[in-house]
């Protein structure tokens, strides 16, 4: 590193002083197209990057730590702060690994199953929606993402009248879901769902065809089915690459063993068929809700599991009723205790697999819990990924892994 | 008198009351020969390798290994076996109980769609073989696991911290390590810029922008014992005639003057 004195200029970003002829760049943290807080420390030959080395955790808040010293629903808000473009997915994924924990998971009524799975699709398509709309601002088509930023605002409407919330939705418990779907909220559901696919067809009208958008992205960034293995990425970095693999098929949750959709995969495994199979998908979630809402109908009005060992009791229950009354209090005062033991819980979240591993000590606290987030591996795999590439090319390999340094550093 | 003892090797935070004949239930660990794929995969790794223990549990495998096994029992599993990917990797600490950690692998394999766990205890100043060669996964979760443990692993190709700052001391998901950060962490800005003997120039006030310092008269008042500006903290607390306390916060309320806006609810 060089020394700063008064007499020779210190340059922050760039180190000169190297015996060869390569140059040491540092790209972020602070970098608009670094996706957040991502930091690469680059060595150049020319434009070439010879070696990379990513950089994380300037937004490591301890997630874990602070799971070890909270009750089970005291920590439900924080996973909001994940994965912050989808918080939904984040919020299910841990109230289903602590349902599976306390073997509660086929308890939860079906109203519920609807309401969630019908959340997590929105969530699928507003993540796809915001993942398109940075990539392409950082390839450098400008009114791609204003177009789809204006998509994304009318699904995260939905999510405000839902929860209230337009980021940090929090909108799933342990056991259900805590409220019903407001009156007409499913008719503008629909209303949604009918004008995004001529949207779709509009990206894919701006973007398929678009010579600089395939310049820059064919053959970019090419992910061998046995490195995305090695590297155990997930979710689309998976399928990009060719290898058919999604936990909603596999090891269904929810409603997903009932409903009819497909699982996109493309053989191209560059940063153009990873681009593709994220339009697709956002049309399979369309169809997913869409065979969703006439089963909402069907249901009865049951929100949250009927167990009263773990969950409190429905609010008209705790207002009548003394043991209703006292056993809400010491679940909130003291919090559930699960049974010893252990799970591994995968949920398919728009970025690739997100697992809970809980460790229960049969405390009101979780002994250990920790979470696998997919971004966490996506962009380890930059260290591998980006040797050879250009300079430019970095921001386009960044963008189509869709990280978010939210679940990355936790 | 005398404070509560809190035991130094686990300071989280820990539940108020339990029932004294409170026994808290367990999962139940299953017999390996319920799932056939699970069967099969047990007996090959029993032929080649001794192993601890084995079952099921909520459907997935937990397979208790030797430590210095790692490697070879992982590279089995992903070349004989056909668990070809590796998860999560990452450790729970036990030494305030037995002195150990547990380091869990966690596999899944495509083809079978099943998942297993890998798991093996070691002790606190023992390192383990790093499982790279197999799984370039293991790259970062070993750094991960080695910043937040502390837990050492030979042969790795970067051996750094990946989420603290490289001079951080201590290793945060240890118990023994508190949630609010030890003194270190507290300081650890001030030490960084301007070495540890500025400790006592810059102070705590200056360090926690919410620090209240509770004999400095001069800047905060105390509630319930309001000292005039100034004098010395425990000097007698002033008459404030102005304080009424008697003056009701909630408004009675009066059914007759409000209205029910909504019948139906």
């Amino acid at each position: 590193m060089q020394q700063t004195n008064r007499l020779e200029p210190f340059f922050e970003n760039l180190v000169f002083d190297r015996d060869d002829n390569t140059m040491v760049v540092n790209f972020g943290p602070q970098h608009p197209s670094a996706h957040g807080q991502l930091r690469l420390i680059l060595e150049l030959d020319g434009e070439q990057v010879v070696k990379a080395v990513p950089d994380i955790g300037y937004l490591h808040r301890g997630m874990e730590k602070m799971a070890e010293n909270m009750i089970y629903n005291e920590f439900l808000p924080t996973t909001d702060r994940m994965d912050y473009i989808a918080a939904t997915s984040n919020n299910y994924a841990f109230a289903f690994a602590v349902e599976r924990l306390l073997g509660i998971e086929n308890e939860v009524p079906r109203r519920a199953k609807v309401i969630r799975t019908i959340l997590l699709e929105l969530n699928r398509i507003i993540s796809h929606l915001f993942w398109l709309a940075t990539h392409a601002l950082d390839v450098g088509a400008m009114s791609v993402f204003l177009y789809c930023f204006r998509e994304r605002e009318y699904a995260m409407d939905l999510m405000e009248d839902y929860c209230g919330a337009r980021l940090t939705h929090s909108a799933v418990r342990i056991g259900g879901v805590p409220l019903d779907l407001p009156e007409g909220w499913l008719e503008k559901l629909s209303v949604f769902l009918n004008n995004l696919p001529a949207q779709i067809e509009l990206y894919e009208g701006l973007l398929d065809e678009n010579r600089i958008w395939r310049m820059r992205l064919e053959n970019v960034g090419v992910i061998p089915p046995e490195m995305a293995k090695s590297w155990g990425c997930s979710g689309i970095m998976l399928r990009g690459s060719g290898i058919e693999w999604d936990i909603r098929k596999e090891e269904p949750y929810e409603l997903y063993d009932e409903l009819d959709f497909d699982i996109p995969v493309s053989d191209r495994c560059d940063s153009y068929g990873r681009y593709k199979l994220y339009m697709e998908e956002m049309r399979q979630s369309i169809k997913i809700i869409r065979q969703l809402i006439p089963m909402y109908k069907e249901t009865d009005p049951q929100l949250m599991a009927h167990v009263p060992q773990y969950i409190s009791a429905s609010k008209e229950d705790i207002m009548t009723q003394n043991y209703s009354l006292m056993q809400h209090f010491v679940l909130v005062t003291q919090g559930m205790r699960p049974p010893v033991g252990e799970v591994y819980v995968p949920t398919e979240s728009p970025k690739g697999e997100l697992g809970f591993y809980i460790r229960s000590e049969g405390e009101p606290y979780p002994y250990r819990l920790k979470i696998r987030a997919p971004s966490f591996w996506h962009t380890g795999i930059l260290q591998d990924l980006l040797p050879g590439h250009y300079l430019a090319d970095v921001v386009t390999i960044i963008g189509s892994t869709n990280i978010v340094f939210g679940e990355i550093d936790r | 008198m005398m404070r509560p003892y809190v035991p130094k090797d686990n300071v989280q935070k820990r539940s108020y009351y339990t029932d004294r004949f409170w026994v808290a239930p367990k999962i139940e660990e299953e017999d390996v020969s319920k799932d056939e794929v699970f069967a099969k995969d047990v007996e090959a790794l029993k032929s080649r390798f001794e192993i601890e223990k084995a079952f099921l549990q909520r459907g997935q495998l937990i397979v208790y290994i030797d430590p210095s096994l790692n490697l070879e029992v992982l590279r089995f599993f992903k070349e004989e076996l056909q668990y070809d990917m590796l998860m999560e990797l990452s450790a729970v600490d036990y030494l305030s109980r037995s002195g150990e950690f547990e380091v869990f692998y966690q596999l899944l394999s495509l083809s079978k769609r099943k998942r297993a766990r890998i798991k093996c205890l070691i002790k606190e100043d023992q390192a383990i073989e790093s499982v790279n060669p197999v799984f370039r996964s293991a790259d970062w979760s070993e750094r991960e696991m080695f910043d937040m443990f502390g837990i050492k692993v030979n042969n790795h190709p970067y051996f750094k911290r990946i989420l603290m700052p490289e001079d951080w001391v201590g290793y945060p998901l240890r118990k023994s390590y508190p949630l609010h950060g030890d003194e270190a962490a507290q300081w650890y800005e001030i030490d960084k810029i301007f070495g540890k003997e500025y400790r006592e120039v810059v102070g705590p006030e200056i360090r926690d922008a919410a620090w209240v310092d509770p004999k400095d008269t001069e800047n905060f008042a105390r509630y319930g014992h309001e000292v005039p500006k100034g004098a010395p903290y425990d000097s007698e607390p002033m008459e404030i005639e102005s304080f009424n306390e008697d003056a009701p916060l909630v408004e009675t309320f009066d059914l007759k003057k409000s209205k029910i806006v909504d019948r139906d609810r």
